[in-house]
């Protein structure tokens, strides 16, 4: 079977395992729902080996196959084709994004088990695999918006699973309008690539990008500002990113799954894909590093105060995007896009270990009532404490490498990229800080309540509530489930978290400097048009950045070891002392609130306008008079039929006199 | 002498028509009715149609105002009021009853139809006898002939509908 | 007589019943008004018949007056149901098909 044969079969195994879990309802027992979900993606990841194999056989120039099933649209200059694209950006996409999705899927069916949504929840998952494959997949650019906005959709659908809560759907609304913000400026980037370029197929448009523009001509540029403005608020970069921390009002898998390793990780797939664009576009190449840069750091920053167990981890991943973001944005692409796969390992580790404490908490989200678990949840701690370690970047695990390469690029490119490196190298050591912050704070300290009931056996349990603000709720359907499932009670979910711990440690080593470069060698086809094909930072270069950043991570843990373990408290002191700092950082350096003002209040007050004063008088207005119009013309007609047969006489002979005037005249 | 029989006809026809229309008691104007046939019967012997003529005395003045006369017996000769309840009806009326007249007139005699200023070709003896008309309708007209006949059945099965005794409960108030 | 002169007549006798039809309000005597204009017809009808030689209007006049007899039929036998329903003989009172 060929490498496109593959590819079609990975987009064909989630998109029947989605349509067979929704409409086989009364069939199929409710446990099977999660039993199949998972088999179409592993069935997809293996497909996705057979790509990979196809392609390793052939060789460099070659590894670059299109298919096409059928055209759309054809004519009037427009030649859309449903066609898919395999080479070894897609195929890395592909494995990476099945290969996690495969293990979340293991890990939902027991999470999401006493959930009445079970099968819908299954459904949308297996169709958000679909939708993500199918735009990493997507050969040409209308493909691409396809699945773009499939993956806003399923995203939503699944932010707003618990549909009854309030936030939830609350919280889904406003990724959907973030995400259809980013949507209109991909379709506009589309449309002006299509005015300069005159195709969508991702071939043609690559060719042609470097002759049909002059370097940072202001229609290249505008065509990647926009694709940006799609990649970032995908992603959740500054200042789209409002919509991420309220996503995690999701259930866990989701987070994990949609929110840490795959769409959110559509933008860098994005702007790698789009690289030949922002190559004769630096102008654009810059803004999204620096958008990168600064996410990382307001990102971080946050995370050291928020005290939500979901949204500290949230606002990590935001920052870690940042970091590939900021990668891709200065053409470090292999490197970006290892950092992504790393970053896939350790952040769904992380969420699957937050949903046990979670679980064992009785849904309570707040980490200034967790502690001490380390006794209750040995299996659970050990996860939290590695993708913690892999997070921080500590030496050996697989985030060292990955984050280490970006930085180093940066250093490699010289000149003002280094303010990229070193504040790049501030936002690791905040990184380590954070991710401590919230390893020490659940697992040391004191066992509380709930701590000590696990170790005695038994989940705690509490009444149903709102995580986010207390308010009471039932666990029928639209809300979750009434059990709460720990990693160390089901084995689906060890089972997954095993494999991502695993592969969180060992993940670095395929891109060992000046030993092993397998994904930079893999992706080399792809970049290979690119300028920076060529910029490697000597291996040198490389180790010395590697100690940097293993001890800025060392350091960062230590800072962290003191202030939530040794001298407790100070946090809370310092807390105090800045307070305006902290009231900054704690209310998310108020962002929410300036896009309430820049856009919500304007659009209500619109909305309202339209509603009292257009709707009324002039919509309003204009139906009823077209009524009062038609009615009036009734009555004046009405009136000719009075009853009085003298009265229709009367009409009869008058209009017998009129034509017999009519053609006496006429014909004299 | 035509002249005269012609003035004379014309007269009571006119008169009687006029005084139909004039007369506010119904029977009056039944009578006025039966003199108006009766000049227009004369008129028609002036045309050498002796047929029409006979048929009009004896069908149309013997049988059909008779029957008007029997109708107005039984129901009587209603006042009617003075109040005209649609508006300019009393005006237009005779306007263009007027206006109808000069416009026919125009169109009869400024039509280019040739015979009108004379008085006719020479005619065949039995033109309008009986005997010509019996041929004709026998003939050429057999068609008009028992349609015409079809139409007096129906015409007298429905006049027995109308008069019949009413099925069901009797509707005072109800309108026509 | 010049053919004219009758059709001049007719349209006379014509426009008389007309106003008749119009002015006058009891059913009867707008029947009898109607009976006028048909006769007008009629009187048309003969007086061409005759300008013209042919006998064929006369059989045009018969089967008008048959018609005319039928139509009186109908329309007396409709007074005398009105009349024995007690409802007045107006025709300005007998409106239910307003519209």
């Amino acid at each position: 079977m060929t490498g496109t044969t593959y590819g079609w079969l990975v987009l064909l195994f989630p998109l029947l395992g989605s349509f067979v879990i929704a409409l086989g309802w009364r069939v199929l027992p409710e446990r099977a729902a999660g039993w199949i979900g998972t088999a179409a993606i592993g069935l997809s990841f293996l497909c996705g080996l057979g790509a990979l194999e196809d392609l390793l056989d052939k060789p460099a120039e070659a590894q670059h196959l299109t298919d096409s099933l059928w055209t759309y649209a054809e004519g009037g200059g427009l030649d859309i084709q449903l066609g898919i694209l395999v080479d070894p950006l897609s195929v890395f996409m592909v494995l990476v994004v099945t290969g996690v999705s495969t293990l979340i899927h293991l890990y939902s069916v027991a999470y999401m088990a006493s959930d009445r949504g079970y099968r819908r929840f299954f459904s949308l998952l297996n169709f958000f695999v679909f939708s993500m494959l199918l735009l990493v997949l997507a050969g040409n650019f209308v493909l691409l918006i396809v699945g773009w906005a499939f993956v806003g959709f399923t995203s939503y659908a699944l932010i707003s699973f618990w549909y009854r809560r309030r936030t939830a759907t609350a919280a889904g609304m406003k990724a959907f309008v973030i995400n259809v913000a980013g949507d209109v400026g991909l379709v506009l980037a589309t449309i002006l690539i299509f005015r300069e370029i005159g195709s969508f197929e991702f071939d043609d448009v690559f060719e042609r990008a470097p002759d049909a523009f002059t370097t940072n001509e202001w229609t290249v540029v505008a065509i990647c500002l926009l694709l940006l403005v799609g990649a970032f608020a995908k992603s959740a970069q500054a200042p789209l990113h409002t919509w991420l921390p309220d996503a995690m009002e999701g259930p866990t898998p989701v987070s994990a799954l949609i929110h840490a390793a795959t769409m959110v990780t559509a933008g860098v797939y994005l702007i790698a894909r789009t690289h030949p664009l922002f190559e004769v576009a630096p102008t654009a190449a810059d803004v999204a590093a620096i958008v990168g840069l600064v996410t990382l750091l307001i990102a971080g920053s946050i995370a050291l105060v928020v005290t939500d167990l979901k949204r500290i981890i949230a606002y990590s991943t935001m920052s870690q995007i940042g970091y590939m973001v900021m990668g891709v944005g200065i053409g470090a692409y292999g490197a970006g896009l290892f950092h992504l796969m790393t970053h896939a390992f350790f952040k769904a580790l992380l969420f699957m270990a937050a949903g046990s404490v979670i679980a064992a908490m009785a849904n309570r989200q707040d980490i200034d009532r967790m502690g001490g678990f380390r006794r209750a949840m040995p299996f659970t701690g050990a996860a939290l404490i590695i993708g913690s370690l892999a997070l921080s970047g500590f030496p050996g695990t697989s985030g060292w490498f990955s984050k280490d390469e970006i930085l180093s690029f940066a250093g490699e490119r010289g000149g003002a990229y280094w303010v990229f490196a070193v504040l790049g190298y501030l936002g690791a050591l905040i990184t380590a800080i954070y991710s401590f912050r919230l390893v020490f704070r659940v697992l040391w300290g004191e066992p509380v309540e709930e701590a000590r009931e696990l170790e005695r056996g038994h989940i705690a349990h509490a009444e149903a509530a709102n995580p986010a603000t207390g308010e009471p709720e039932d666990t029928g359907v639209g809300f979750p489930g009434p059990e709460h499932h720990i990693a160390e009670h089901t084995a689906p979910m060890r089972i997954a978290m095993g494999v991502l711990a695993a592969l969180a440690v060992v993940g670095g080593l395929v891109q060992i400097p000046g030993v092993t470069d397998v994904i930079g060698t893999f992706l080399e086809p792809t970049f290979e048009d690119s300028k920076f094909a060529g910029v490697h930072p000597s291996t040198g270069d490389e180790w010395i950045g590697l100690v940097i950043g293993g001890l800025l991570s060392i350091t960062g843990i230590a800072i962290a070891h003191l202030l939530y373990v040794r001298r407790l408290g100070t946090s809370a002191r310092l807390a105090a002392r800045l307070r305006p700092v902290h009231t900054f950082l704690a209310n998310k350096w108020f962002f929410d609130e300036l896009l309430d003002l820049l856009f919500v209040r304007p659009a209500l007050a619109v909305g309202s306008f339209a509603n009292r004063t257009f709707e009324r008088y002039v919509v309003d207005g204009l139906v009823a008079a077209t009524v009062g119009v038609v009615r009036g013309a009734g009555g004046a007609v009405r009136a000719a039929q009075s009853g009085f047969v003298r009265a229709y006489a009367l009409l009869l002979i008058g209009g017998f006199a009129g034509l017999g005037l009519y053609f006496l005249v006429v014909s004299s | 002498m035509e002249q005269v029989a012609f003035f004379f006809g014309a007269i009571g026809a006119l008169g009687g028509a006029i005084a139909v229309i004039a007369l506010r008691n119904p029977f009056y104007s039944v009578l006025a009715l039966v003199i108006h046939l009766f000049s227009l019967a004369g008129l028609f012997l002036l045309l050498h149609s002796e047929f029409v003529a006979a048929a009009q005395v004896v069908v149309y003045a013997g049988a059909v105002m008779v029957l008007y006369v029997f109708v107005v017996a039984y129901v009587g000769g209603a006042h009617e009021p003075v109040w005209e309840p649609i508006p300019g009806q009393r005006v237009l009326a005779p306007l263009l009853a007027a206006a109808l007249f000069a416009e026919l007139s125009i169109a009869v005699l400024g039509s280019s139809l040739k015979g009108l200023g004379d008085e006719g070709p020479t005619i065949p003896l039995g033109f309008g006898q009986p005997a010509d008309i019996g041929e004709l309708l026998l003939e050429k007209f057999l068609i008009a002939f028992e349609a015409a006949s079809m139409l007096l059945l129906l015409s007298a099965v429905a006049a027995v509908v109308l008069a019949g005794k009413k099925q069901g409960p009797p509707a005072a108030d109800a309108e026509v | 007589m010049a053919t004219e002169w009758y059709v001049v007549l007719s349209s006379l006798l014509f426009a008389v019943g007309a106003g008749g039809v119009l002015i006058r309000r009891s059913p009867l005597v707008i029947l009898l008004c109607l009976e006028l204009m048909l006769n007008a017809g009629n009187l048309a009808l003969v007086a061409f018949s005759r300008m013209l030689g042919d006998a064929d209007g006369q059989i045009f006049a018969v089967i008008v007056m048959v018609v005319a007899a039928c139509e009186v039929v109908v329309g007396l036998g409709l007074i005398v149901a009105i009349y024995r329903r007690r409802l007045p003989l107006d025709i300005d009172e007998l409106r239910g098909l307003r519209g």
